[in-house]
């Protein structure tokens, strides 16, 4: 009881001092310095029409390979938890019920359709909304729906780790290739901007971008098919 | 429009707190901070929106020469982008964490572990 006054009385404190901020808040009406100089030098600089992408895999892509390697260190730490303790041996005692027609017939429609949106968002990472990242999940989703269907299948864990380790480098060996070529670690003009809009622009991004969606997918798969993989017993 | 974001991002926060604060469950207390979770991330978005302005993407919508006048503002929503993707690294985490306890303890009930309590 008392333990449950306190907790009320923590977020009470916490929603006055929200409510004191709301109130004090005003939004902006002019972009402040560092979004106004996103804003008139992307197009020039980079050639990407989404400013966001430009920011992420340009102008702090330092900060993305740390992201990225956050989230390697994750799937590596689940893999880790999961994985101790020979599982293969053990098989599986109670069986699963069929998944249904619906759910089965389904996915062999979808599972190919999902796995191309998500190569169309992180290949236009950089001329619509989307990028590596929302690629990369949606590229995970596909895998997400072929667990559901059938439990038990096996996702070869090899594979998956030589598609994200084989992106992961590619994805440092632009980086400095833009050290030698262009102006700086990361830099996307060591391949011509082109037009700005067209597939082919914003120069290293769209490469970049499609190396961490298949980075990011491989990623969340080995996380979804390690967590799978713990239904035995 | 900023201030009914602002207030569902916040009320969120207090609710996810809330519930990892008073539940027992393990797999309930990850719910509640993924919740909280999402509230903090409202709030980062409805910073960055201005009024009347569109998303940060170079279209017909918004000429290249205007764009400073057109758009909101983009940092916030690199940041946001970046904090999802940590935040579900979190979540996956936790569960994993979970499963653990589970497989050690054979309970999710967060007071049967006093091994740390002092």
């Amino acid at each position: 009881m008392i333990k449950r006054v306190i907790v009320l009385l923590f977020l009470l404190g916490l929603g006055l001092l929200f409510i004191a901020f709301m109130q004090g808040y005003t939004p902006d009406s002019e972009l402040n310095l560092t979004g106004r100089y996103y804003a008139e030098h992307t197009a020039q600089d980079i050639g990407a029409t989404n400013i966001v992408t430009a920011i992420i895999v340009t102008y702090r892509g330092l900060d993305t390979i740390g992201e990225v390697t956050v989230l390697f260190l994750t799937a590596a730490i689940v893999g880790m938890l999961l994985s101790r303790g020979n599982r293969k041996g053990k098989s599986l005692q109670r069986e699963l019920p069929q998944s249904g027609e619906l759910l089965t017939t389904g996915s062999y429609l979808l599972v190919p359709l999902i796995l191309l949106l998500g190569a169309y968002v992180f290949i236009n990472g950089h001329l619509t909304p989307g990028g590596g990242f929302q690629g990369g999940a949606i590229v995970a989703s596909a895998i997400l729906l072929m667990l559901l269907t059938d439990p038990l299948r096996h996702f070869s864990h090899q594979l998956i780790a030589i598609v994200e380790s084989i992106s992961g480098l590619l994805f440092v060996i632009i980086g400095v290739l833009g050290l030698f070529y262009a102006g700086g670690f990361l830099d996307n003009r060591i391949l011509p901007t082109g037009e700005l809009g067209s597939l082919f622009s914003a120069g290293a991004i769209p490469v970049i971008y499609s190396l961490i969606g298949l980075k990011v997918g491989a990623e969340f798969s080995s996380m979804l098919v390690n967590l799978s993989e713990t239904e035995d017993s | 429009m900023v201030q009914i974001a602002m207030a569902t991002g916040f009320i969120l926060i207090l609710m996810g707190l809330y519930g990892a604060l008073t539940n027992h469950n393990i797999l309930r207390i990850i719910v509640s901070f993924s919740v909280a979770n999402t509230g903090v991330n409202i709030i980062l978005v409805a910073v960055g929106y201005m009024h009347g302005r569109t998303a940060p993407i170079l279209n017909e919508a918004v000429p290249v020469a205007e764009a400073a006048a057109r758009i909101i503002d983009p940092v916030p929503q690199a940041l946001v982008l970046t904090a999802i993707v940590i935040g579900l690294g979190i979540t996956t985490l936790m569960l994993a964490f979970a499963y653990k306890l589970y497989e050690r303890k054979g309970t999710l009930d967060i007071s049967k572990f006093s091994e740390l309590k002092w």
